[in-house]
């Protein structure tokens, strides 16, 4: 029986959209789920995930280290226990850079990640370069990261053509792999306004299934404050929202939250209050 | 939208759909692009430099394309507006 973990990889192109926060809160979440689950650093260079998910003082090696053998892949793999008993995170090297990614080694780390993992989140840096390209290689599935702003479109456009064409999925075995998109930063009001672009004008765009909306919400930045996901405060939109995309990771269909404006008095609007 | 402001705003395009109309243009040029072989570009400059030999144009008024047309046939259809007198 195959019961190997699945990797995702969390993606968008175009830098500080929030695939930080998004891999930081779907590892999180599947965790809290009862999925034993990794997050991996890939933003070599840039260590972020770290402080993210709350457990920069624990870390001693990296991925990379792991890679290069200079450690055993377990002593680069931090356990998050103040958030779950089944969450696990590596991550990226702060001194190296991306060259020391080579596929070989990648793929060797997967492989056994897999068969220890149900869940490993590959949170990929900024643009098209290696490191974006290891992180998307050996997924499964991919989650594509998208602001309602116009080079985020662009650029999450061009990532799924990367999704396509670049991935062992598509290279070795011809398949598609299956594309989630994942609006983070939502503004109903604005959308309502005119001056954002909505959901469906995404949608018209990437035509790839929605797999959640994450309204912009101040609760966000207070969450990286405290290095806690913000899928774990349960009484924030964000926090919410994110709650969904679990779910519907897992299989379930609920209606998506969050996403109409506020109906405001003459005078909420007049001030444009809150 | 309602409210005593919303008549100057429904006959006005909002930037929001100036938005979509410039992604849908943009996108559909580079999946197009995306699509075409790998050595397009150099053939598409090899083939601009040749032209402008004989004649000016600038390289927009060269347009290359490959197209399936059909199972096994594709079609190379090279096109320049050519401002010959
Ligand atoms: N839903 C949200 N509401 C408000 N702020 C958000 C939201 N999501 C992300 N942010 C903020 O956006 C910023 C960028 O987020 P994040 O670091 O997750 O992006 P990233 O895509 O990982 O960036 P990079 O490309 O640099 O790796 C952070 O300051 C974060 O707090
Ligand atoms: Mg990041």
């Amino acid at each position: 029986m195959d019961n190997k973990g699945k990797i995702i990889v969390v993606t968008s192109g175009k830098g500080g959209v929030g695939k930080t926060t998004s891999s930081a809160s779907l590892g999180a979440g599947l965790a809290l789920a009862g999925k034993k689950t990794v997050v991996i650093d890939f933003d070599v260079g840039l260590r972020n995930l770290d402080l993210i998910m709350g457990c920069e003082r624990k870390v001693v090696f990296d991925f990379i280290q792991a890679i290069k053998k200079e450690c055993k892949l377990n002593q680069a793999i931090i356990h998050v226990k103040q958030i779950s008993e089944n969450l696990y995170m590596i991550p990226a090297s702060q001194t190296r850079d991306k060259d020391h990614l080579s596929l070989e080694g990648v793929q060797e780390i997967m492989e056994q990640l897999v068969q220890e993992f149900d869940y490993i989140v590959c949170d990929s840096p900024a643009g098209i370069e290696k490191g974006a390209k290891m992180a998307m290689y050996f997924a499964d599935e991919a989650v594509v990261v998208t602001n309602p702003e116009i080079s985020s479109v662009r650029d999450s456009d061009r990532m799924l053509g990367f999704l396509d064409s670049s991935t062992r999925l598509a290279e070795v075995e011809g398949k598609r792999i299956p594309q989630h998109l994942l609006i983070t930063r939502y503004v109903p009001e604005r959308v309502e306004n005119g001056d954002m672009l909505s959901l469906q004008d995404i949608d018209d765009i990437l035509g790839i299934p929605l797999i959640g909306v994450i309204p912009e919400s101040r609760i966000v930045l207070d969450s990286s404050n405290q290095g806690k996901p913000v899928i774990t405060n349960q009484d924030d939109v964000a926090g919410k929202a994110y709650q969904d995309v679990i779910k519907r990771l897992l299989g379930e269909e609920i209606p998506l939250r969050f996403i109409e404006a506020e109906k405001k008095g003459f005078f909420g609007r007049l001030f444009g209050a809150r | 939208m309602s409210g005593i402001f919303s008549f100057w705003r429904s006959n006005k395009k909002t930037s929001a759909s100036i938005a979509k109309e410039r992604l849908q243009v943009i996108v559909a040029h580079e999946r197009s692009a995306a699509s075409q072989p790998e050595w397009m570009p150099k053939l598409q400059q090899e083939i601009l430099e040749v032209i402008k030999k004989y004649v000016e144009i600038d390289s927009s008024a060269l347009n290359i394309e490959v197209r399936n047309e059909g199972q096994d046939i594709s079609v190379l259809e090279i096109n320049v507006d050519c401002p010959i007198k």
